[in-house]
C-alpha cells in the first residue's frame, strides 16, 4: 500500500516536465456528466440540517470564512476595521469563534497584519495581477513576493485562463510552480521563513465546463497548490455547488493517488447560512470529515458572515435580532 | 464529526382513520361479504388502519357501478369536460401533496425525501399530462392519421377497466393506471396492494373533493383473492396489472379467450452497463440510484451491474465509499436515503436470495450501518464475483441488493445484459454518443437510460420486452391501452 502510494507520487511529479505527458494525463481523467453532477449537487442541497447540527455547522462555517474585501476603494482604515471584525465577529458574544482569515489586496496587507499578529487568524492576499492575471510573469511574481514580505501567510493566485483554454497546460503549470516558489518571499527574507500557503483560483466561471474544472483542479494540484479556489468574485459566475462538487472529487482522488491533501475554497456568491450549510453537507458527504476544518475548507465571502451571526444569535436566544445589531465593517 | 440531528417530517399533517370501507359509486361502504385486513407501518410494525377486504359481491357491486357511470355519465361526456375533472384532481393532489407524501411514507416505508421529491410530483404530472389528452384523442394517431382531413371514426374507450397495482409506488402506480383510463373515457375499479392501500383511499377522498361523478373511480381494497375476483369479473372490458411475473402469468391465463384487453407490467432484472470511459462519479450515483432508490423495490431497478473489467476496481471502490454514506433509518426523517422494506414477506424473500448468493460463492458486502430493532430492514448490499449462473443474477430480488458482474468487450456486455427472461429496462454509462446508440440498439429492454437511471416522465412510454410484460404506460402510447383502436 505504502509502496504503491510512493510510486504513484513519484509518477505524478514527472507529469509537469512534459507538455505531452501533462496533456495526456489531464485529458485521460474521467469525464464529468453535467446533468448528473448538477443533479447530485441539488440532491445534497435538500439535506435538512436542524438544531444541534445547525449550531455546529454555523460555528464551523464562521471559522471557515475568509473575510474578504477586494475593492479599489479599500483604505487602511477600512481593512483595519475588517480585521477587528475577523477577530471578534460578534462583540456581544465572546463564545463566537473568530474567522479563518482576512483576505485583501497586497497593498492593504501591512495594515491588516498589525491587527491580526499572533491572533491565529490567517492573512490572505490576492496576488499575480488579480483578478485577470493578465500581466507579465515577473510582475505577478513580484506581486506575490511583496504580499508575503508584507506579512501575508496565504496567497490567492489566479491561473492563466487564456493559456489554459488554449491548451497551453505547461505554461499554467510553470506559473503555479513559480508562484509557489515566490510564496517564500524575497531572497533576503527567505531564510527560516515558512512558505505562505498557496491557493490557486481556477476562475471556474471562465472555464465553462466541468471537464475543464476537473482538469484545472488536477493541474493546480500537480503544480503544488495547497488549496484550489473557485473564483475571484469578479466575473458574473462565481462559486456554485456543482463546481465545488467536482473540485471536491478532485481533491479526494488526488489524495488517494498521491497521499497529499489539498484544500478547497468556494468563493463569491455565497451569502446565506443556508447556502453555507449546503456546502458543508457536500464536503461531509463527498470527502468526509477530514476536510471539515478551516485548514482544508474555506468560504471566500463577505456578507455571509453577518447572516451566520444572525442565525447563530437566533439559535442561542430564540429571536432574530435586527441587522443593526451586527457590524457592517 | 458532522452528525445530522433528526429532522422528522410531521406525521400530524395527515389524518388516518381507524377503519376504511370500500370506495364504490362515490361513497365509502362496508364490505358485504368480505372481511378486513390491517395495514401496518413497515418501519415500526404499528397498525395504521384497518381496511376492508372486498369479496366477490363487493367486486361485482363496484364493476356494476363503474358500468353505470360509463354508460350514463363518463362515456358520453365530452373530452373537454373529462379534462376539467382530471385537471382539478391534479391540482388537489399538488395542494395536498405533503399529506399524501407523509401517508405514502408511513404505509410503504419509503423515505419521505423520495415520496416528496419523486412520487408526488410525478403523480400530479401524470394527471396533468393525461388531462391534456382528454379532448385530443382523435389526434393521438389512433383510428385516423393525425393530419387526415377526413372525419373517420374516432377512437372509443373500452368501458370498465380493472386495475391491480403493486405496493412499491402505491400512489404513482394508481396515477399511471387511472389518469390515462379516465382521459380516454373509461371508468375504473382499482385494487391497491394489500400492504399499501391508504393513499388510494385518500385519493378516493380527493375524487369526492373534486366532485368526480359517482362510479367513475372505484377503489376495492383486499388481497390476492379480491384481485382475482376483479380481473375474472365478466363485466370488465380491460385488465391492467403491474406486479410480479408469476401473478401476471395467472392473469394472462385467466383473461385468455375473453374479450378483455390486457396490459401487463411485470418484473425485471435490469443491466446497468458501465463502460471504461464512463463519467465515474456520476456513474456511481447512477448505480446507487438504480438499485437503492425505493429500497430496490423497483421493477426497473438496475439490479445487475455490468462493469468493464478495466475500470471494475475503481468503480467498486467508489461505489463502496458512496454506499457508506447512505443513511438507513426512519423513513419520515428528511435525511433518510433508505427506508424500510415493505413487508415481512418481502424481507424474507430478500434474505433468502441473499443467502443463496453467499452459498453459491459470491462475495457479499454491506457498509457498516445500524438497523432499527423494530420494523423490516435490510442493509444496502452488493455481491461481487457474481456469474450469470448465480440465482442472484437471474431472479428478481426486489430489494437493496446489487449483483456485480464484469465484462471485457461491448459485445459481451450486450450478450450478458440480454441473457435474462426479463426485459424491462437497462442503463448505459459512457462518454461516447456512438456507443450509447450502438448498445441501445442491441439491448432487448423497453426502457434504456443513457448516463442516467430511474428517470420517469409522463410523456415517455414505459413497458417491457419478454417476461417483463406487454403494453406501454405513459405518453401517447399509454392511451392505446385504454382505447378501442
Amino acid at each position: 500500500m505504502t509502496a504503491t502510494a510512493t510510486s504513484a507520487r513519484s509518477d505524478l511529479s514527472e507529469l509537469g516536465r512534459s507538455e505531452i505527458a501533462l496533456r495526456t494525463f489531464l485529458h485521460g481523467l474521467p469525464g464529468v456528466d453535467q446533468v448528473g453532477a448538477e443533479q447530485r449537487a441539488a440532491q445534497l442541497g435538500t439535506r435538512s440540517i436542524k438544531t444541534t447540527a445547525k449550531a455546529q455547522a454555523i460555528d464551523l462555517a464562521i471559522r471557515m470564512v475568509d473575510l474578504t474585501t477586494l475593492e479599489g476603494a479599500d483604505t487602511p482604515g477600512k481593512v483595519r476595521a475588517l480585521a477587528a471584525k475577523a477577530l471578534r465577529p460578534d462583540p456581544a458574544d465572546p463564545s463566537c469563534p473568530h474567522v479563518g482569515a482576512v483576505c485583501v489586496y497586497p497593498a492593504m496587507v501591512p495594515y491588516v497584519a498589525e491587527v491580526l499578529r499572533g491572533s491565529g487568524v490567517h492573512l490572505a492576499s490576492v496576488a499575480t495581477a488579480f483578478p485577470s492575471g493578465q500581466a507579465p510573469l515577473e510582475i505577478k511574481l513580484a506581486d506575490t513576493r511583496a504580499a508575503v514580505e508584507a506579512g501575508a501567510d496565504e496567497i490567492d493566485m489566479v491561473i492563466n485562463r487564456g493559456a489554459f483554454l488554449t491548451g497551453r497546460y505547461g505554461e499554467v503549470y510553470d506559473e503555479i510552480v513559480a508562484t509557489k516558489e515566490a510564496c517564500r518571499g524575497t531572497d533576503a527574507g527567505r531564510q527560516g521563513r515558512p512558505r505562505a500557503h498557496l491557493k490557486v483560483i481556477l476562475e471556474t466561471g471562465e472555464l465553462a465546463t466541468y471537464d475543464n474544472v476537473r482538469r484545472a483542479s488536477w493541474l493546480a494540484m500537480l503544480a503544488g497548490a495547497d488549496f484550489i479556489k473557485t473564483s475571484t468574485g469578479k466575473v458574473p459566475v462565481a462559486a456554485t455547488l456543482p463546481v465545488t462538487l467536482v473540485m471536491l472529487e478532485a481533491v479526494r482522488d488526488f489524495r488517494a493517488a498521491t497521499g497529499r491533501q489539498v484544500g478547497v475554497k468556494p468563493a463569491g456568491g455565497i451569502k446565506t447560512t443556508k447556502d453555507a450549510i449546503k456546502y458543508l453537507v457536500m464536503v461531509n458527504e463527498t470527502v468526509g470529515v477530514d476536510w471539515l476544518d478551516p485548514d482544508w475548507f474555506r468560504f471566500g465571502a463577505s456578507s455571509l458572515l453577518n447572516d451566520l451571526l444572525m442565525q447563530r444569535t437566533k439559535l442561542t436566544t430564540g429571536v432574530y435580532p435586527g441587522p443593526d445589531y451586527f457590524t457592517l465593517d | 464529526m458532522f452528525e445530522y440531528a433528526p429532522a422528522p417530517e410531521s406525521r400530524s399533517v395527515v389524518d388516518i382513520k381507524p377503519t376504511y370501507g370500500l370506495f364504490i359509486d362515490g361513497r365509502f361502504v362496508d364490505p358485504s361479504d368480505g372481511g378486513s385486513l390491517k395495514s401496518i407501518n413497515p418501519a415500526s410494525e404499528e397498525v395504521l388502519a384497518e381496511v376492508a377486504e372486498g369479496g366477490p359481491a363487493d367486486v361485482d357491486h363496484a364493476v356494476r357501478a363503474a358500468r353505470t357511470a360509463y354508460e350514463q355519465v363518463w362515456g358520453p361526456m365530452p373530452g373537454r369536460d373529462r379534462a376539467k375533472y382530471l385537471f382539478r384532481i391534479a391540482r388537489i393532489i399538488q395542494e395536498r401533496s405533503r399529506e399524501l407524501a407523509v401517508l405514502e411514507s408511513l404505509d410503504n416505508g419509503k423515505p419521505i425525501k423520495e415520496a416528496r421529491d419523486v412520487d408526488l410530483p410525478l403523480v400530479a404530472a401524470h394527471f396533468f399530462y393525461y388531462a391534456g389528452w382528454a379532448d385530443k384523442l382523435a389526434y393521438a394517431g389512433f383510428g385516423r392519421p393525425p393530419t387526415s382531413q377526413h372525419s373517420g371514426p374516432d377512437p372509443q374507450p373500452l368501458g370498465v377497466a380493472a386495475q391491480v397495482i403493486p405496493w412499491n409506488f402505491p400512489l404513482l402506480m394508481l396515477a399511471w393506471k387511472i389518469a390515462p383510463a379516465l382521459a380516454a373515457g373509461n371508468t375504473v375499479v382499482l385494487k391497491p396492494a394489500e400492504t399499501t392501500p391508504l393513499t388510494a383511499l385518500l385519493f378516493a377522498e380527493i375524487c369526492q373533493q373534486a366532485d368526480l361523478p359517482a362510479g367513475v373511480v372505484n377503489i376495492v381494497t383486499g388481497a390476492g383473492e379480491t384481485g382475482r375476483a376483479l380481473v375474472e369479473h365478466p363485466g370488465v372490458d380491460k385488465v391492467a396489472f403491474t406486479g410480479s411475473t408469476e401473478v401476471g402469468r395467472a392473469i394472462a391465463r385467466a383473461v385468455a379467450g375473453t374479450r378483455k384487453k390486457l396490459t401487463l407490467e411485470l418484473g425485471g432484472k435490469a443491466a446497468n452497463i458501465v463502460f471504461d470511459d464512463a463519467p465515474v462519479d456520476q456513474a456511481v450515483e447512477g448505480i446507487v440510484n438504480g438499485i437503492f432508490f425505493n429500497q430496490g423495490h423497483v421493477c426497473c431497478a438496475g439490479s445487475r451491474l455490468l462493469v468493464q473489467e478495466s475500470v471494475a476496481d475503481q468503480v467498486l471502490e467508489s461505489l463502496k465509499r458512496r454506499m457508506a454514506r447512505l443513511r438507513v433509518g426512519d423513513p419520515l426523517d428528511k435525511n433518510t436515503d433508505i427506508g424500510a422494506i415493505n413487508s415481512a414477506a418481502q424481507l424474507a424473500r430478500i434474505r433468502e436470495l441473499s443467502d443463496a448468493g453467499s452459498a453459491e460463492g459470491a462475495q457479499r458486502w454491506s457498509p457498516p450501518c445500524e438497523l432499527p430493532e423494530r420494523g423490516f430492514w435490510f442493509a444496502p448490499t452488493i455481491f461481487t464475483g457474481v456469474t450469470q449462473a448465480h440465482r442472484i443474477a437471474r431472479e428478481e430480488i426486489f430489494g437493496p441488493v446489487l449483483s456485480v458482474l464484469t465484462f471485457r468487450t461491448p459485445a459481451e456486455a450486450v450478450e450478458k445484459a440480454n441473457n435474462t427472461p426479463y426485459g424491462l429496462s437497462a442503463g448505459i454509462w459512457t462518454d461516447k454518443g456512438s456507443r450509447i446508440l450502438w448498445t441501445a440498439d442491441r439491448l432487448r429492454a423497453g426502457v434504456v437510460w443513457a448516463n442516467t437511471f430511474n428517470k420517469f416522465d409522463p410523456t415517455s412510454p414505459f413497458g417491457g420486452y419478454k417476461e417483463s410484460g406487454y403494453g406501454r404506460e405513459g405518453g401517447r402510447h399509454g392511451l392505446e391501452a385504454y382505447l378501442n383502436v
